[in-house]
């Protein structure tokens, strides 16, 4: 899950307009750009998707760390489409944010000085090459797990997109666990790479689907409007319960002593996250806060002169062109 | 020399080509100007990576002693690979990267289209798959040099620095030596030195048009693709590029 406590907005719209808004989403219609919305809905969706379009991005550097050491040529390929994929989907996310009046540049400012937020799993670093596996296994697996909901979600535009990343998505997950099962079947070096890489990214992807719901305040609101589709803990539990068989045929220990299937509930049981250091993450604290957003802002300056020149460019082929006319 | 050996040594020449470029753009990954860019980079460092394969494992194939093109990407020294200088150069800015881009592009393109005519099938078969992706490259490349040429100011000054930096490693792609002459009388290769006047001619339109000057100096350095010396800059590539194969040996990955 990319967007984490999405504070919902409240709104102050006539009462009329709401209920017949209201009355379409629960009829499972789809809001366009130019249908009417409240603004409450408009504001909560920028948030979200914008979060969401920020982890792509900020998603490429854990990747891209490994692009340059990847083991073979393949596993360098594979890398390349993977963050090549993923910088289209943000893409894609930010153009359904511009759809709600919202420019790139505007969203990307945002990014950069720190207003908006991008999912707390990519404030952990990637240090052995197994972590490229787990990233996609773990990372992508429990993204899919809030996006696959999300293609019902209300908005168009976000629900065409969802469709269109879930695809490649689910690609990764399965490219991620092919990579890190050759390890885990490899030299013994190779197996305790893969569980140096689960023991340190299990709980940051637990983490991915935001706090408890008992601590979840904004849940409420956008269910309504179809824009978050499960509760936090609903989501968390279909992924332990996906992943934890998966570890075991690996034959890696997923890191938590109290890991058991309970058998009533039918689903397994497990250990919560440290929400204290969850907090401490998305507070700027994580280990990698600084130095991502130090690199995306690196980038962001740097280009400045590339952004400007090209539309210089631009400017001047349309007067010329223009005068040629 | 053998025609084998010849044959073996231009292929390499072609893939480490590819590998060593395709290794520099990679290094671009999350950190372009703009996304259309870090797309665009990864993209073309995908197909150069791609086109690798595909040249290093022919290459071991001729060579006949069961390399495969990982053990020859991930398992020789510098002096043993046999890339243009102008694909190790560090990236520089963005300005460079592109520039580097286009006159590497612009002599791949080339290249390629001769080598479709390869009295070699599978050398022909590379070439016509590489040759459509090369085309893309290139029309990138060209665009993008001439809005920054013909842009701002600082666009257009720090383009023309980079064309200063980089021009005394063009001449390099048309140097020939034994083994060129070798694949020129199998029919498998061009002359590398015939490719020279429709590479100026391209590069002179595009250069014209983003409003840059070719530097008025027909110097060139060379050593890379002889394998007879590298620049610094390679060793600490590989080192990167090679860590890990070399790290665990003979683990599969
Ligand atoms: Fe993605
Ligand atoms: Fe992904």
């Amino acid at each position: 899950m990319y967007a984490q406590m999405i504070k919902s907005e409240a709104t102050q719209d006539d009462p009329e307009k709401l209920a017949a808004f209201q009355a379409r989403i629960d009829a499972g219609e789809k809001i366009e750009p130019k249908d009417w919305m409240p603004e409450g809905y408009r504001k909560t969706l920028i948030r979200q998707i914008g979060q969401h379009a920020h982890s792509e991005i900020v998603g490429q550097l854990p990747e891209g760390n490994w692009i340059t050491r990847a083991p073979t040529l393949e596993r360098k390929a594979i890398l390349l489409a993977k963050v090549q994929d993923e910088a289209g989907h943000g893409l894609y996310l930010y153009c359904a944010a511009e759809t709600l009046g919202v420019s790139r540049d505007e969203i990307t400012e945002m990014l950069l000085d720190g207003r908006m937020k991008y999912s707390s799993i990519f404030n952990y670093p990637t240090l052995n090459w197994a972590d490229i596996g787990a990233v996609g296994w773990l990372v992508d697996g429990a993204a899919i797990m809030n996006q696959v909901p999300l293609q019902r979600t209300s908005f168009g535009p976000y629900s065409r997109a969802m469709i269109r990343i879930c695809k490649e998505e689910s690609f990764h997950q399965r490219q991620g666990y092919d990579a890190i099962r050759k390890m885990a079947e490899g030299t013994p070096e190779q197996k305790k790479m893969a569980q140096d890489a689960l023991n340190r990214l299990w709980y940051p992807s637990l983490m991915m689907f935001g706090p408890s719901d008992k601590d979840s305040v904004h849940s409420a609101q956008s269910m309504k409007w179809k824009i978050k589709m499960n509760t936090n803990d609903e989501l968390r539990q279909k992924f332990v319960d996906q992943t934890v068989p998966q570890a075991e045929y690996l034959g890696l220990t997923v890191p938590d002593e109290n890991l058991k299937w309970n058998e009533e509930r039918g689903h397994y049981d497990y250990t919560d996250p440290d929400w204290s250091e969850f907090f401490d993450v998305i507070q700027g604290n994580g280990p990698c806060n600084v130095d991502r957003l130090a690199d995306r802002n690196k980038a962001w300056d740097d280009g400045a002169w590339v952004r400007d020149g090209l539309l210089a460019h631009a400017k001047k082929k349309a007067a010329r062109q223009h005068a040629a006319e | 020399m053998t025609r084998d050996d010849a044959f073996a040594q231009f292929l390499l020449r072609m893939g480490d080509n590819t590998l060593i470029l395709g290794h520099r753009v990679s290094e671009w990954c999350g950190h372009a100007p703009v996304l259309e860019e870090d797309i665009a980079l990864a993209n073309t460092a995908l197909d150069l990576i791609g086109q690798t394969q595909m040249w290093l494992g022919l290459a071991g194939e001729v060579q006949g002693q069961g390399k495969s093109a990982d053990d020859l990407a991930f398992l020789r020294d510098a002096w043993d690979f046999r890339n243009v200088l102008l694909c190790e150069v560090p990236n520089g800015d963005f300005g460079r990267t592109l520039m580097r881009q286009f006159l590497f592009d612009a002599w791949h393109s080339i290249q390629l289209g001769r080598l479709m005519k390869s009295s070699d099938e599978r050398v022909a078969a590379i070439a016509e798959k590489a040759s459509k992706e090369v085309a893309y490259h290139l029309e990138r490349s060209a665009d993008t040099v001439v809005g920054l040429g013909d842009g701002t100011e600082e666009s257009h000054r720090r383009m023309q620095e980079a064309l200063d930096y980089l021009w005394p490693y063009v001449g390099e792609m048309f140097q020939s030596d034994e083994a060129d002459a070798e694949m020129v009388k199998a029919g498998i290769a061009p002359d590398p030195a015939s490719l020279r006047e429709e590479y100026d001619a391209l590069i002179s339109r595009i250069l014209s048009d983003a409003t840059l000057t070719i530097p008025d100096s027909s110097f060139a350095h060379k050593g890379g693709r002889t394998g007879a010396m590298h620049t610094e800059h390679l060793g600490h590539l590989l080192t990167q590029m090679q860590w890990l194969q070399r790290a665990y040996p003979g683990a599969k990955w």
